[in-house]
Order: C-alpha cells, then structure tokens, then sequence
C-alpha cells in the first residue's frame, strides 16, 4: 500500500449461531431444506403470530461474550428495524440496538509473529432474513423463507485493523474461536459465517478517520484481503485525483474482484428502531452466567499457556493444538495413553496427522487413526520397538486399515533389530567392502561416517538400533 | 406544529405507503393536528422518568431449543398471491 | 332462547329444553334476519352448526362444559383456521387464515359454537365503526348512530342477540367503549391475562381481549375460557386464573370506591354525569364508600397513546405487504409499486393516517422528543394508577364523555374522535383491568359505567359488577325491534 496512506478497517462479523430451532420460533434451522418447508407461521410473519425467544441462542451468545471477556448486560432488549425487503417477512429486523446481550470486549490476534489486541464494541442477537433467488422466473425474483429467523450473532470490531492481512487474521481467529466453542459450524459456504467490513483511509498523522464505506457480502477469507486491498485502492485513489469518498454501501463481486455501489441501498436509511413490544427484556443474572462459566470450555488462550507449562510446547505447537477442541482434547488423550514424551507427540500431531488429514480434506473427529491406536504406534517408538522412520511406514499402514501398530509391526517385521551380533556382523561386513571409505574416514573426514550407518540401514532394512549401529560403527571404525 | 406535504411524502415512502398525490395536504393537516395534540405532552416535567416499554414489569421467558414446528407450505402458500416451485415471487430484485 | 345468559342455556341444554343445533339456528335465523345491522363480516353457518352437533353429543355424554353448546362470534381481528379473517380491512379480505388463535383454540376445545365473524374497525384503529372496510356497524339502540369501536360489531351483536356473547379485543378502548354505547358488558383484562397469539396486532403492548357479554356472570363464564399462560405469547402473564365465578356474590359492604376527579371535569356531558351518579349511589346503598382520588397526569393519556400506538402499529403492519398473503395489486411494475400500491390500496384512511404518525414519530430526530417522551409520560400515568389505587379498592367513571354519536357525525375529524376515549385510553397505558357495566339511559341510549381496578382483579371488578346487576336491571334492557 503507498506510505503516506494509514487504512482503517473494522468488522462486522455475523456468525449464525449453532441452535437447532430457530430464534423465535419452534421451526427447524437446518441447512438445504426445499424452499420455504422450515418457514412457519411465525417466521413467515404472518398476522397475529408472536415471537419467543430461543434460550440456547441467549446461551450461546454469553459463552463468546466470555470467550472474548467481554461485559455481558444484566438486561439486554430487542428492538424492531423497520426497512422493507421481500427477504424480510415482518417489514422489520428483530435486533438489539441500545441494549446488546454483548458489551466491550476484545480478541487478540498475531501477524507475522507480533500480537494484536482488536477491541470488540459489541455482539448482538438478532434473527437472519431469507434469501431472494434471482433465477429467471419469468423476469421475477423468487424468496425462500427457511432462513429467515436463524439466530444470529453480530460482533462488531472496533476500528483497530490497519490491513487487509489483519483484518483477515482478525476474521479467522474469530471463525477458529466461535468453531472452538461450539456455538457455530463456520461453514462460510453455507453462509454461516459472514462478514462485513468497514473501510476508510486517512494520510499518515491525521487524526479524524476518513469518511468510511461498507463492503458486504464477503463470504471467504480470500475475498476479504482481495475485497479490503480492492477498495483501499480504489478510496486513495478517489481522493488522489481530487475526488470524495462518499459513505455507502458496496458491494463485492467476487468474479470480477471489485467493489460496486449497491444502489437499492442508496437511499438514506432510517430504520426507525424502537423496543420490540412483543419481548421483554432479556435478563442474564449471576446465576445464569455462573451455569454458563461452570459448563463453559478452557478457551484457547488458557489452553495455549497451558500446554505450553506443562507439556513444555513451543509457541507453534501450542497454537496449532489448540485451534480447535476436538485437536488439543486428541492430543491429551494420545500423550496420557501413549505414556510417550509430550513434545514428541505434538510433533507427530502437527507433522504427519495434520498433514494427512489437510491431504485428505479431513477433520480430527474424522480422522482414520483414531487416538488410540496413534497412542500404540508412538509408544512403540518411544519402547524403542521401531524408530520414527519405520513409525511413519507403520502410520501409512494404520491410515490405510484398521490395524494396530504391533499388528502392523508383527505383520511386516517392522521389529527393530537390537541384536549386537547380528548387526557387528553386518557392519564388519560393510568396512570389509567399503575400504576406501574407511581410509577416507580415517584421515579425518568425518562426514562419511553418515555413508556407513546408510549402509548399514540400508542391509537391515531400517530394522536396526541407530543408537546401536552409531555405537559399534565408532568403535569398528577407530 | 405542522407537518409539511413534502415530511407526509417522506413518511409515506419510508412507510411504503401510497397516498393519491389529492390526498397528502388533507393527511398533512390531520397529522398536523395530532402534533398539537402530542406537543401537550412537553407540559409534563418528565426528567428522570425511565421510559415504560411493557405495562407488566416481566423479564424475557426462554424457549428451550427444540423443533416444535412442522411446515405445512402447501397450507401457508394456498394463500399467497403469487407462487411458484415453492417460492414466493416478487418483481426483480436490483442490488 | 336468546334472552338466555350463558349459565341458563347451559341449564336448558343438560335438560334438553331444547338442543345446541336448534339455539344455533336461532341465532342463525336472528342473524340473518337483522343483517342491516352489519355486525358480521363472516357467517360461518355450515361450521357452527357442525359445532352445535358435535355440542349435542358432549352434552349426551356428559362430558360437556360450561360453553359448550353455546352459540358465540369472534370478534374479526382473532385469527381463524380455514376461515375468512379479514380486521375489518381491503388488505385482508382474501385472508383465509392458516392458524387459530389461542383464544379460538380455547373457545373450540370448550365447545363453544362459533357462528361467525364480528365487522370492527380497520385494524381496530376507531371508535366508530366506521373505518371498516365492511362498512359502519349500526348501533341496535338507533341505528342512525354508531356502536362504538373497535370492537363494534361485537357490541352491536350482543345487545341485539345475535350472539350470546362475543369476544373483544381493547387497544384504547375498544371493548368497554362500545359496550357502554350499545347497552352491555365488556372486560377488558389485566395486560398480559388473555393471550395475544392469533390477534391481529394494532398495538402490541397495549392490546389485550377480553369478553363482551350481557351480564357480568357471562363475562366471568368467557373470561374464565379465554384466560391464561400461553406459552407462544412473551407478553403473557404466569399467573394462576381464579375461578371468576366464585366470589360473584361476595359483599360489597365496605368497598372503597374512588372518583378520579379528573373523570368527572369539563367535557363529561351532564347527561351521562347524572346517570353514573345515580349508579354511584346503588353502589352506596350496597355498602361502599366514595371517594375522591386524583390522578394527574392522565390528561397526557390521549398525547401518550397517539404515539405509542402509532409507533407500534406502524412495524406491526409492515408484514402486510402483497407478498406472502393478502391483498395485492395488479401488475405492479417493480417492487417499490408492489409495496407502495397494495399498501395504498389495501388500508383505509384512518390506519394510514396512524401509519404515517407512527413512522414520524419514530423517525431519526424526533425518536427522543415524541416516542421516549411518551414513553416517560407513560410511566408516570401508571404511577398515578398505582397510587390510587393504593388508597381504594376501585375507581369509578365514565366510559364516555357522553352518549353514540351520529354515524358521520364525527368521521372527518378525526381529533374529535380521539379525544372521546379520554376515559379508556389510560387504563391501557397501565395495563389495569376494567369493565364498563350498563348503568342506565341518557335520551333514550346507553350509558356504561367503568370499573377499574388492581392488576388481576378481574374477579374483584366481576364481583362488583354482579352485585350492581343484582340491584339494577339496565343490563337486561333489550333494544326496540329487537324483543
């Protein structure tokens, strides 16, 4: 980006939240039903229906007001947004806008290893619209109705992001925490994970923010830092040839990677927000909270140090395990079964496991090598059955079939060879044919010691000791 | 008080509400009307009166998160003025 | 038969005087007879007689309760599955509504007939009648002047025994207004005591229905129908219902009656003064006291109300809107037409008129000085019904300043038609229970008498009201060409 620009990005992220009925009414949320079969009476707004309000959905937007140690109101309210959209049932959004479940919070993120903390101003409830289908009914736009009414739950960052590369970090930290506790499934196909941004440039040592535009629509993380560079470019440049950004509404087409004025939002909005008479105030008391905090996860943050204390980690380690629930629960299985060293377990979750699993599109709870049988194959590494090189033909094996390790080992005679007469053997058979190596070794060049364990290795079959071989192979070769 | 014609147009659009061009300067003076009449409300010292949303002072009732509703669209779109492979159609959409 | 209360025909039908399908017929025949009137908007003649026969083999079996047999209407603004349900409005006239309300649910699973559906005014926005869509509704005492409103055709169908009884729904008044201009006896409950699921809303947090009888002992047998939790309404109460039949006869030696001075000021015509003095007295001949309890900020009820309704009502119809239900217009060319033309097209004046308030007064910069405003007067008018009736058991006044009006008498001035429900419109702002109770005739046409009292004391305002209809026999009054 030119130097003499400072950016400022803040998002709107919106995250359905993972309930199984929908935030008012008792009609089912799940994803990809026939058009309109999950729109009741109550989501279709018809006359006389009334809405009550989903305790799963309050719930879960405590436990991220927690995660993100954030203020949680005692009485939060919900209010009507009144703007006409066929996607819109009622004429209005049921929202939260003076009073929000979720007050100041904030999350922290690290680019190119320096940690960022971006404040939260707030997350709101509030209920999903339907979706308008442009498909060619004769010049006619079709709505389908079965998402209206999905909770939602609004996190507004500050304006504290100065990149599209923080901005995108910011936005997968968050999609990692609300996956993490459980309260959404982050399928941004799907559209369960959404986000609108907020930009604005300003010259570098000017204090008053630039007048802001809001891209919407930016349903994947790609688009986010394409969407963010795009209209950062495009304001700078606006404004370096004399021109003024305007405060609007822009939308991301992601085909043609630019950002373009909605127009049927061009208009002055004025949503005429005022408390939903149809609900009460929300109440969230101690009590409450303190049910929430009991059956709440260790958030990633604690886990993170956690691990990094008492399995002695490092910090990349550390973060990867403790991404997601299901991957840092795993790997404290997979040390307490195994018995092994922790480190080295961490080193197989985040090298071979991790890697098969991204190779093969898969999750750890879908993961082929269950916990234990991982568990088996790395105490038989560190009982020095096999060494870590046979480990990994062992892993192969197990990833392909349902075997254990020491049937796979027992099978295969993958057993390490540990018999000194067997392996003096073969190395005296090794510095017989090789003795111009031996010469060579002899008057000083060390690094064809590593010619001889090869050899060695290579005879056996990668079954014997290397400590072992090392061992004899120094004392053969004085 | 008075309400302007162009303040009723206002209103009527954000209310998607048509009103024969004939007729605002009549809704014009009615509402005007009732602004006097609200403005009897300024007579009142009110500061420090918390605003009353609900005549019963109650808190939110939760619903446990389970389905309860089985969709019958045949029966809620038998009433629609214009549907089609299950959706309910409206003049295009322009974003 | 239609002379009957509920509690003798329940007798007549267990001693097979004669059966549900035969009073049903009667009322049908009665109905149709007086059609001029304009109470109903819906006759829904196959059903109720279906309903009268299912009525006749409960009651054989003896498992039938109280209703159950008895032919009732609803009121139009109650949502009725399979069944035309239109608010009095253009923009619901092709409403078949795919859903019953609770207190349908209720009024059905009692085994209630129901023989139709009640004209009101559009929306329940009115105190006439005359902004229905179905046109005015007649008042039976003189059917030159109007019933009252919303709930007129209610009123006008039970004075005129065209139903036994009939629900009601009141927002501002819209049950005990039109219940003391036709000559009969209305409740309008706690906020929060009958169930707001299926009612159409005008506005939600003053809205509440409760029964329009002929006797308050009816009222008590309906209200004991239509009241109780229910667990799709946020804004219903979980308070245990009493049986509102039980203390009907209890004393009311001792009762601490107070006047609100500002009921009895400039404005209430003399006429109907000296009427309700002269029930003020028979209350004292019962036993009670009479005093006088001031409340002073209820002259900004009328200010208050013309806010809060409006604001609420103005989202609450922002769902009618030509695309899932009801009326839409031809060919519209894009969307904004299809909007803007059948909401144009489908409601009448007077809700516009309530449309376009309610969306200025909740509008950017003006939020604060009209809709906080009226909400902080809200308060203290509550505070002002609290206080007094801290000091008393139940207040009393008028329902009206005076006596029907002329049908178009008042139609085009629609501040006039506000400021009649100077009385009514403040029990709402405080969610308070009342009831407007027959108490005799100014020039020949009706004048009710209004009870208010504490939050769920509806069985105390029944109790009050029966003791009164023990002593006075206005309520049995039939109007002429109606015997």
């Amino acid at each position: 980006m030119r130097s003499q620009w400072e950016t400022i990005i803040g998002l709107e992220i919106h995250a359905q939240l993972a309930t199984k009925s929908k935030i008012f009414s008792g009609a089912s949320t799940a994803y990809g039903a026939e058009p309109n079969t999950q729109a009741c009476a109550v989501d279709l707004g018809l006359p006389g229906v009334l809405p009550v309000l989903n305790e799963q959905a309050v719930r879960m937007a405590v436990i991220f007001g927690m995660a993100v140690d954030a203020y949680i109101a005692p009485f939060s309210v919900f209010a009507r947004k009144n703007y006409f959209y066929p996607d819109l049932p009622k004429g209005y959004q049921i929202s939260q806008m003076e009073l929000p479940i979720v007050g100041i919070g904030h999350l922290d993120i690290d680019v190119d290893g320096v940690s960022k903390r971006i404040g939260i101003t707030r997350a709101h409830l509030e209920e999903d619209a339907g979706k308008s289908l442009h498909e060619n009914f004769h010049g006619l736009t079709g709505i389908d109705l079965n998402r209206a009414g999905t909770p939602l739950l609004e996190i507004v960052s500050e304006p504290d992001m100065n990149s599209a590369k923080e901005a995108v970090a910011y936005m997968r930290k968050m999609h990692e925490l609300v996956r993490y506790l459980g309260i959404c499934d982050g399928n941004m196909q799907e559209g369960s994970f959404r986000c609108d941004a907020n930009v604005s440039v300003r010259p570098k040592g000017q204090k008053a923010f630039g007048t802001r535009a809001e891209i919407k629509n930016i349903n994947s993380f790609r688009f986010v830092e394409k969407a963010i560079n795009h209209e950062v470019e495009r304001q700078i440049e606006l404004i370096e040839s004399g021109g003024k950004v305007v405060q609007e509404t822009r939308l991301y087409d992601s085909d043609k990677d630019e950002t373009r004025s909605m127009r049927s939002k061009e208009e002055a909005n004025d949503y005429r927000y005022f408390p939903d008479p149809d609900l009460l105030p929300v109440l969230v008391d101690e009590d409450f909270k303190a049910q929430i905090k009991a059956q709440l996860p260790e958030l990633p943050q604690a886990k993170k140090q956690r691990f990094k204390d008492s399995y002695a980690l490092d910090e990349e380690n550390a973060t990867i395990l403790t991404a997601s629930r299901q991957l840092g629960d795993y790997f404290e299985t997979v040390v307490k079964e195994s018995g092994c060293e922790a480190k080295m377990c961490a080193n197989w979750l985040t090298g071979d496991l991790l890697a098969a699993l991204n190779k093969a599109g898969l999750e750890i709870i879908d993961s082929p090598v269950g916990h234990e049988r991982l568990a088996g194959l790395l105490t038989r590494i560190s009982d020095g059955t096999i060494s870590g090189k046979i480990a990994k033909q062992v892993f192969e094996e197990m990833w392909q079939s349902a075997a254990t390790a020491d049937q796979i080992i027992e099978a295969k005679g993958l057993k390490q060879i540990t018999d000194v007469g067997a392996i003096e053997a073969i190395i005296d058979k090794i510095i017989a044919d090789n003795q111009d190596q031996v010469e060579q070794y002899r008057s000083g060049k060390d690094k064809v010691f590593g010619f001889f364990v090869g050899q060695v290795m290579k005879e056996m079959q990668g079954k014997a000791n290397p400590g072992e071989v090392n061992k004899m192979l120094k004392e053969k070769l004085k | 008080m008075s309400l302007t014609v162009s303040e009723v147009k206002d209103c009527a659009h954000l209310a998607r509400l048509g009103i024969e061009e004939q007729d605002i300067s009549s809704y014009a003076k009615d509402l005007s009307g009732m602004l006097d009449l609200l403005t009897q409300m300024n007579d009142l010292d009110t500061d420090g009166v918390e605003p009353m949303a609900h005549p019963m002072d109650q808190v939110q009732r939760l619903r446990v998160d389970v389905v309860t509703e089985q969709v019958d669209r045949e029966k809620f779109q038998a009433i629609a003025p214009q549907v089609e492979a299950g959706l309910y159609l409206v003049p295009k959409v322009i974003e | 038969m239609y002379n009957k209360t509920i509690a003798e025909l329940a007798k007549s039908l267990r001693s097979g005087e004669f059966s549900s399908v035969e009073l049903t017929l009667a009322f049908l025949d009665r109905i149709k007879q007086h059609g001029s009137l304009n109470a109903y908007v819906t006759i829904t003649e196959d059903l109720a007689l279906q309903a009268a026969k299912t009525a006749d083999i409960r009651l054989a079996a003896g498992n039938a309760e109280l209703l159950t047999g008895i032919p009732i209407a609803q009121k139009d603004i109650f949502c009725t599955e399979g069944i035309k349900t239109s608010c009095g409005s253009r923009m619901l006239d092709n409403f078949i509504a795919p859903y019953n309300a609770t207190v349908v649910d209720k009024f059905n699973s009692a085994g209630a007939v129901m023989l139709g559906k009640l004209n009101m005014d559009e929306f329940a926005m009115g105190s006439s009648n005359e902004t229905s869509y179905y046109g005015a509704v007649k008042n039976p005492w003189n059917i030159n002047a109007v019933p009252g409103g919303s709930s007129g055709g209610s009123a006008a169908a039970v004075a005129a025994r065209l139903a036994v009884c009939a629900t009601g729904t009141d927002t501002g008044g819209s049950i005990r207004q039109p219940a003391a201009l036709c000559g009969i006896t209305g409740l309008k409950p706690t906020y929060g005591r009958v169930s707001r699921y299926g009612m159409i809303a005008y506005a939600s947090s003053l809205d509440q229905g409760g029964p329009m009888t002929r006797s308050a002992e009816d009222a008590a047998l309906m209200l004991q129908t239509m009241a109780g939790f229910d667990d799709k309404d946020s804004t219903s109460v979980d308070v245990s219902v009493p049986d509102y039949r039980a203390g009907l006869n209890n004393s009311l030696e001792g009762l601490k009656i107070g006047l609100p001075k500002e009921f009895f000021g400039e404005g209430l015509s003399s006429d109907v003064a000296a009427t309700l003095e002269a029930a003020i007295n028979e209350y004292r001949k019962l036993g009670a006291t009479v005093t006088e309890v001031s409340m002073p900020s209820l002259k900004l009820a009328i200010p208050a109300y013309y806010v809060i309704a409006p604001a609420e009502c103005s989202a609450n119809l922002s769902r009618f809107d030509g695309v899932r239900f009801g009326y839409r217009c031809e060919n519209p060319v894009d969307l904004t037409d299809l909007y803007t033309r059948s909401r144009g097209e489908g409601f009448g004046k007077e809700v516009k008129r309530r449309i376009l308030m309610g969306t200025y007064a909740l509008s950017a910069g003006y939020y604060d000085a009209y809709y906080i405003k009226a909400q902080k007067v809200r308060r203290l008018i509550s505070e002002d019904f609290k206080r007094a009736l801290a000091e008393v058991d139940v207040m009393m006044g008028p329902v009206t300043p005076s006596t029907a009006f002329g049908i178009g008498e008042k139609i085009d001035n629609p501040i006039e038609m506000y400021l009649s429900d100077i009385y009514t419109i403040a029990i709402n702002l405080a969610g308070v229970p009342a009831m407007s109770v027959p108490a005799g005739f100014a020039k020949g046409l009706p004048v009710g008498l209004q009870i208010i009292g504490h939050y769920f004391a509806e069985d105390k305002l029944l109790n009050i009201a029966h003791q009164y209809q023990q002593v006075t026999d206005w309520h049995t009054q039939i109007p002429k060409g109606f015997e």
